[in-house]
């Protein structure tokens, strides 16, 4: 059995509450925190633990905490991104609803370690009822002493408060998420300078996803070396896996990284194989911007290795052969599934999500979207397959934020492994109309063909 | 686009004073305009949309220029600048679920309630539309119902007529309640 770290009470009735949690052993590492430890060695621990961000970019936490800039007399503050909108994960959504005090305990030794007397969680509006959860645990833990002024007499302040956005993934970039928590549209601004100089308010700031302020609590509770002893390389300690799509058992996971993507995909201790006795035929294993993989580059490298989940086995082979490990939303797509179709949907997404700052990307999700639309309804030609990879390569690198790359990597790379399907869309467009392409050689390796 | 057809005069509740003033007291001082997403949240919720009214009142409340609320209402996809449905039921229509089958939800949901997205039932107490990813990907498909954002998982055809026929008694009863 894998252990757990963020979910290993997940179970137990009650937890949601602080009493339960608290008698399960939570806010110890408030107290380890605030009586024990400077905020520079909860600093080290975080550093040694290896931690890199939970939200999708993978940086180094201990290593983005350590840039923030700290002027005499300037407030520093700390925002949690709870913005969760990639689509394929609902982590967030899922440590929030269940285990919020992990959340608020992580923030409070977060808070600590930066010097931050105001932090927020900025939730997506659209999770109302985890704001409401979020809400009465800090009111929770409020009353029992572990928010306000002087907590556990240690001199430390530490309001919490959480702020609702409005339905826009683009807030989830940082900056646009601090504009967004300043009043304003959501624009990602141009950086630098960088958040850790000049974030919320103008004033230095740390921006970390919901699950990495999370597995703060484990580092103190056992140490930064204990948790970087579990997981392979740079890949330290687990991670919350979303698995959706068809498999047979979607849901939440956490794993030790380092499992084998095929583990993952078919033990029944985490997605149970494809739903339904289908066959695999293509994964997105990070999140919808990150490229996606047919059944067999998926499971196994160029190389013929076998895939693990860690941010650097998911990488192998760069993009040509790759992907990346993401937020860990993980997609898995049986036989039945129209890669055009899907393209075409995560397409007009980015289209839709676009804060159409940058006229790449403005422009260019639009344009792709219009012509996979036209692909997947029988309508294309050739040359509109060579068009998207010109539009995507047009927009990749020249916006001001990552959701160009984001908009241009699924159409890059639908098209490197899965071009045959388009074409096919291409030639025969009234029968692409009427059936799916099918699963073509993308065969998942490990099933036998019926 | 902005609606200033059903311009009267709105007014805030004591409570919804009440409410605003504990938000704004979140931020340093000078920085009210950060109340302004959870403002526009919590006037929607008492009316159902945001009025131009509505949102001029707002501005006045956080001392900004009414474009200011104006350009905000206008970028997010949650705040209606026009009247929804009484019940605006808003099925996720991004990737992951519709591998589970989200589009044919959306098709029995306009069979259903006979009204195309985006457009409201002749009885005002429905309206419907595709809404990007919710986060909920390994429940899919699912539809969420503000203004408390109720969520809906793992539906079906049949699941969908249960709901709007609960939804419906719902609003009857409200109505029964309100007449005696």
């Amino acid at each position: 059995m894998a252990r757990k770290l963020l979910l290993t009470h997940i179970d137990i009735p009650g937890i949601n509450t602080f009493e339960v949690y608290r008698q399960k052993g939570g806010y110890r590492a408030v107290e380890k925190a605030l009586k024990t430890l400077t905020p520079d060695d909860v600093l080290e621990e975080v550093k040694k633990s290896g931690l890199r961000g939970r939200g999708g970019a993978g940086f180094p936490t201990g290593m983005k905490w350590s840039f923030l800039a700290k002027p005499e007399g300037i407030p520093r503050y700390l925002v949690c991104n709870g913005d969760e909108s990639e689509p394929g994960t609902f982590k967030d959504r899922y440590l929030m609803t269940h285990i919020p005090h992990a959340l608020i305990e992580g923030m409070i030794v977060s808070s600590y370690a930066l010097g931050a007397n105001t932090s927020y969680i900025y939730v997506r509006g659209e999770m109302m009822p985890q704001i409401r959860i979020l809400e009465k645990a800090i009111a929770e833990a409020k009353h029992a002493g572990f928010l306000g002024k002087n907590i556990l007499g240690s001199g430390f302040d530490l309001e919490l408060f959480v702020q609702p956005g409005g339905g826009a993934y683009i807030c989830g970039e940082e900056t646009a998420l601090l504009e967004s928590l300043e009043g304003k549209r959501g624009n990602p601004r141009i950086k630098p300078p960088f958040p850790a100089v000049s974030g919320l308010y103008n004033c230095p700031t740390v921006v970390n996803n919901v699950e990495s302020i999370a597995a703060v609590v484990p580092i103190i509770n056992d140490g930064g070396e204990e948790y970087a002893k579990i997981g392979v390389e740079r890949s330290t300690g687990t991670k919350l896996i979303s698995a959706g799509g068809n498999v047979k058992n979607p849901g939440v996971y956490e794993i030790e990284l380092g499992l084998s993507v095929e583990e993952f995909l078919y033990s029944d201790e985490y997605c149970g194989g494809i739903a339904n006795g289908k066959r695999l035929k293509a994964v997105v294993a990070g999140g919808s911007s990150v490229p996606i993989l047919p059944a067999n580059l998926i499971l196994k490298t160029l190389k013929g290795e076998s895939r693990l989940m860690t941010y650097e086995s998911l990488a192998d082979g760069g993009f040509q052969s790759g992907t990346m490990l993401g937020s860990g939303g993980f997609i898995a797509f049986d036989e039945d599934q129209c890669i055009v179709r899907n393209t075409w949907n995560f397409t007009r997404f980015y289209h839709h999500e676009s804060c159409g700052q940058c006229s790449p990307c403005r422009e260019g999700t639009g344009w792709m979207e219009k012509v996979l639309h036209k692909i997947e309804h029988g309508h294309g030609s050739f040359s509109d397959i060579d068009l998207l990879v010109n539009v995507a390569k047009n927009i990749e690198g020249n916006t001001i934020c990552p959701l160009g790359d984001a908009a241009a990597w699924p159409v890059a790379s639908a098209i490197r492994h899965f071009r045959d399907e388009f074409e096919w869309h291409v030639t025969n467009g009234a029968e692409a109309r009427q059936r799916n392409y099918g699963l073509a050689n993308y065969a998942d390796p490990l099933e036998p063909v019926v | 686009m902005l609606s200033v057809k059903h311009n009267e005069s709105v007014t805030f509740t004591e409570d919804m004073l009440g409410k605003f003033a504990e938000i704004v007291r979140r931020y340093p001082e000078g920085r009210q305009k950060s109340a302004l997403l959870p403002l526009l949240h919590e006037v929607q919720a008492e009316f159902g949309w945001l009025s131009v009214s509505a949102m001029d009142k707002v501005a006045e409340y956080l001392h900004l220029d009414p474009i200011e609320v104006y350009e905000v209402a206008t970028f997010y996809t949650m705040f209606f600048l026009q009247p929804k449905g009484r019940f605006n039921l808003e099925v996720c229509r991004t990737g992951p679920c519709c591998l589970v089958g989200a589009e044919r939800i959306m098709t029995h949901l306009e069979e259903k309630l006979g009204v195309k997205e985006g457009e409201v039932t002749a009885d005002g107490l429905f309206s419907w539309r595709g809404v990007e990813c919710l986060a909920a990907c390994g429940y899919g498909p699912v539809l969420q119902i503000g203004p408390e954002y109720t969520f809906y998982e793992n539906l079906t055809a049949e699941g969908v007529d249960e709901l709007i026929n609960e939804l419906r008694k719902k609003a009857e009863g409200a109505k029964l309640d309100a007449d005696s």
